[in-house]
């Protein structure tokens, strides 16, 4: 695997502050290398978003980074931690290395100035010695690269489809060339015809630009074919990550198999669509031991008292915070742990 | 462009509207202003003086009220507003004439300064909320709360009369000739500063208060955190992104206050005995001087159709949602 191009290190997030607060996410390490897609999936309101906010510095109030390190590692020079960055470096910082995608990409676009305005603005701001003239190209080239007519170069933000929007969106996020391409939900709002082509030509742009992607979803089976590897989150914690292959042939969470039988796969056999029974813990009261186990169909002896930690099972290149997991966990854990490999 | 011509076609319809509604509310009050003058003459008018009063107002017995009517529209359609009752016999529009640039001028000066003013703090005051900023909201509120007539009466016992920088009523100093010579214009300054002052006072805080609200709305847009995330500066931000969106509402609400300029500002007019044309329909209104009202609220409805013309065109030019077109 190539060299990690951002490092995500225990990182917790809370909204509010004092007695008040609740903890988002908790303690989450991640590591994107340079050039790779890694995945991100996990149900609505398990604090994706929050971390892709978080570890961006782009948290709204009442949202505060609470401990950890967001490690960007430029191609030449010495690391940084980007929580650490005053307000200039981290404005130089932002979009020319690491730009964002967001969920809301339908208003990702401000409705009162063209699109070639919000396509320059932003080279303007990184690139002083750029000419107007040299922008409005490179904002044509930028459209090309998604496949938009040039003429709506000078469209508003209305008069364009939901899909072109999240093509300019995507243009935009590369306009200077950054090494990480942070997407969350991109092609939620969209229909899945729109949503099959801005996949494919992100792959394509990917493969030809170079650049990483942490892709956030909801949708696991999306993930699965497009992703190298793939973070599971749950009630803001990471509980299982693997390459995308393992993790579809054999999940080894119960929330992770649960997810994948929540989506019908894209392409590929058909598994019966079950979904997780339940619904998404409450932050502010959070189950003891694993925060899963009132959901888990597989839930034993440990799972309520015992929170288990993220870590490797027996080969090194994945790992899962599962007591399914843990040899000797209990007493049933070891006969288990064979029929976890539930395939569908 | 058709969205404009139909609201200009609206607006002249209501215009009409507004001038037939202003012909027959006069005569269908009762009183009578040729009688009341008659009255005040003591008897000395004779009958064919009476009858030549009549016809001179425009209110002649003998014709029909439809052939009254149109004889008022032409009359309108060549500036002519008849006589005015009170500065009989100068006609309306020499009155309105000289007391209009009084009241444009402040007031007019006044609510443009209200309005950049209010607005620009409104913007500092939404986008960054903790510190001196959040002092400004409480201040001005209690500001405007408190009723212009005693704001007026304050700052007249503060800072007029005996020993007071300024002078307490007027639009100049009697001794002076309205002409372009320095005494004339600084003595008309300084009758200003204390009106001019008490609108602002209890005008800005109105836009203070719309701005601030509309920039805390704006402000949790996603398209505020994408500029935030492209690295733009924060005076980028707040200018170009949060108060271009912001500023809309607060568009309309200005080309409307435009509006009111004529007729907003009695109050003021009237605690400051300025010559403006506040002051002036108070007049009318206490001679029964119905020529003269009518061509105030003329003047009054008018601007405020231009207003509402002007608020259309400043959306079209500044929201492309508006322009369908395209
Ligand atoms: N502004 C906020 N204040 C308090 N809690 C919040 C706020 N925003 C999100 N949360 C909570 O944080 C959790 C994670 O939300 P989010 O990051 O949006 O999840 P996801 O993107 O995975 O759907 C949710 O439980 C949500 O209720
Ligand atoms: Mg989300």
């Amino acid at each position: 695997m190539s060299e990690p191009v951002l490092e995500i290190k225990n990182l917790s997030v809370d909204y509010g502050m004092g007695p008040d607060a609740v903890q988002a996410v908790r303690d989450v390490s991640l590591t994107l290398h340079r050039g790779e897609v890694l995945g991100l999936a996990g149900e609505s309101g398990s604090g994706k978003s929050t971390l892709a906010y978080g570890m961006t510095r782009l948290l709204p109030p009442p949202g505060v980074v609470s401990g950890g390190e967001v490690v960007y590692h430029p191609q030449d020079g010495a690391p940084v931690d980007i929580l650490g960055l005053n307000r200039p470096q981290l404005r130089k910082l932002r979009w020319s290395e690491i730009s964002i995608v967001f969920q809301g990409a339908m208003n990702s676009l401000n409705p009162v100035h063209k699109v070639v305005t919000q396509l320059c603005d932003v080279i303007k701001a990184h690139d002083k010695r750029s000419t107007p003239a040299s922008r409005r190209a490179r904002a044509a080239e930028l459209m090309k690269l998604v496949g938009i007519n040039t003429d709506r170069l000078d469209s508003y933000p209305h008069q364009l489809s939901g899909g072109m929007r999240q093509r300019v969106m995507i243009a935009m996020a590369l306009a200077l060339e950054p090494s990480v391409v942070i997407m969350d939900e991109p092609t939620t709002a969209l229909d899945v015809v729109m949503q099959r082509q801005i996949l494919t030509q992100l792959a394509e742009l990917r493969e030809r630009l170079g650049f990483a992607v942490l892709f956030i979803t909801h949708d696991l089976s999306l993930l699965v074919e497009l992703s190298d590897r793939i973070a599971i989150m749950y009630g803001g914690r990471i509980v299982e990550e693997a390459n995308a292959r393992q993790l579809y042939r054999e999940p080894l969470h119960p929330y992770s198999l649960g997810l994948l039988k929540s989506f019908p796969a894209l392409r590929g056999e058909r598994r019966e669509l079950t979904g997780i029974p339940g619904s998404p813990p409450d932050l502010r009261a959070m189950p003891s031991g694993c925060a899963f186990h009132p959901r888990c169909p597989r839930a034993f002896e440990p799972c309520a008292d015992r929170d288990p930690v993220l870590a490797a099972p027996e080969d090194k290149t994945r790992s899962v915070a599962c007591w399914l997991h843990v040899p000797g966990a209990g007493r049933t854990a070891e006969n288990s742990t064979s029929s976890t490999t539930a395939r569908s | 462009m058709s969205y404009l011509l139909r609201r200009i076609g609206f607006y002249l319809f209501t215009a009409w509207a507004a001038i037939t509604i202003n012909f027959f509310i006069p005569r269908a009050i009762p009183g009578d202003p040729v009688q009341s003058m008659v009255n005040r003459a003591q008897g000395q008018i004779d009958s064919n003086a009476i009858h030549s009063l009549y016809v001179l107002f425009g209110m002649d017995t003998d014709q029909s009220i439809f052939s009254q009517y149109f004889e008022y529209l032409g009359q309108l359609l060549r500036g002519d507003l008849g006589l005015s009752f009170t500065f009989f016999p100068t006609p309306v529009s020499e009155v309105l004439g000289d007391s209009l640039p009084w009241t444009i001028a402040l007031v007019g000066l006044t609510t443009i300064v209200s309005f950049v003013l209010g607005t620009g703090l409104g913007v500092l005051v939404g986008w960054r909320r903790g510190g001196w900023a959040d002092l400004v909201l409480p201040v001005t509120t209690f500001l405007s709360s408190i009723p212009y007539f005693w704001l007026g009466l304050i700052a007249i016992t503060l800072f007029a009369g005996d020993g007071g920088a300024f002078p307490s009523s007027g639009g100049y100093d009697p001794g002076v000739t309205p002409s372009f010579t320095w005494d004339f214009i600084s003595s008309a300054v300084l009758h200003s500063v204390l009106p001019a002052v008490t609108i602002l006072i209890t005008s800005m805080s109105g836009w203070i208060m719309s701005m601030r609200n509309m920039m805390v709305t704006v402000s949790q847009e996603d398209y505020i955190t994408v500029a935030h995330a492209k690295g733009l500066s924060e005076r980028r931000v707040m200018v170009s992104y949060a108060a271009r969106n912001a500023l809309l509402p607060n568009v309309s609400g200005f080309a409307m206050s435009l509006g009111l300029i004529v007729g907003g500002t009695l109050l003021m007019e009237i605690v400051f005995s300025y010559p403006g044309v506040g002051y002036e329909l108070f007049q009318a209104l206490g001679a029964k001087d119905y020529p003269l009202m009518q061509g105030i609220f003329l003047v009054i409805t008018l601007s405020v159709l231009v207003a509402n013309l002007l608020a259309d065109v400043a959306y079209l030019a500044l929201d492309p949602r508006t322009r369908r077109e395209g």
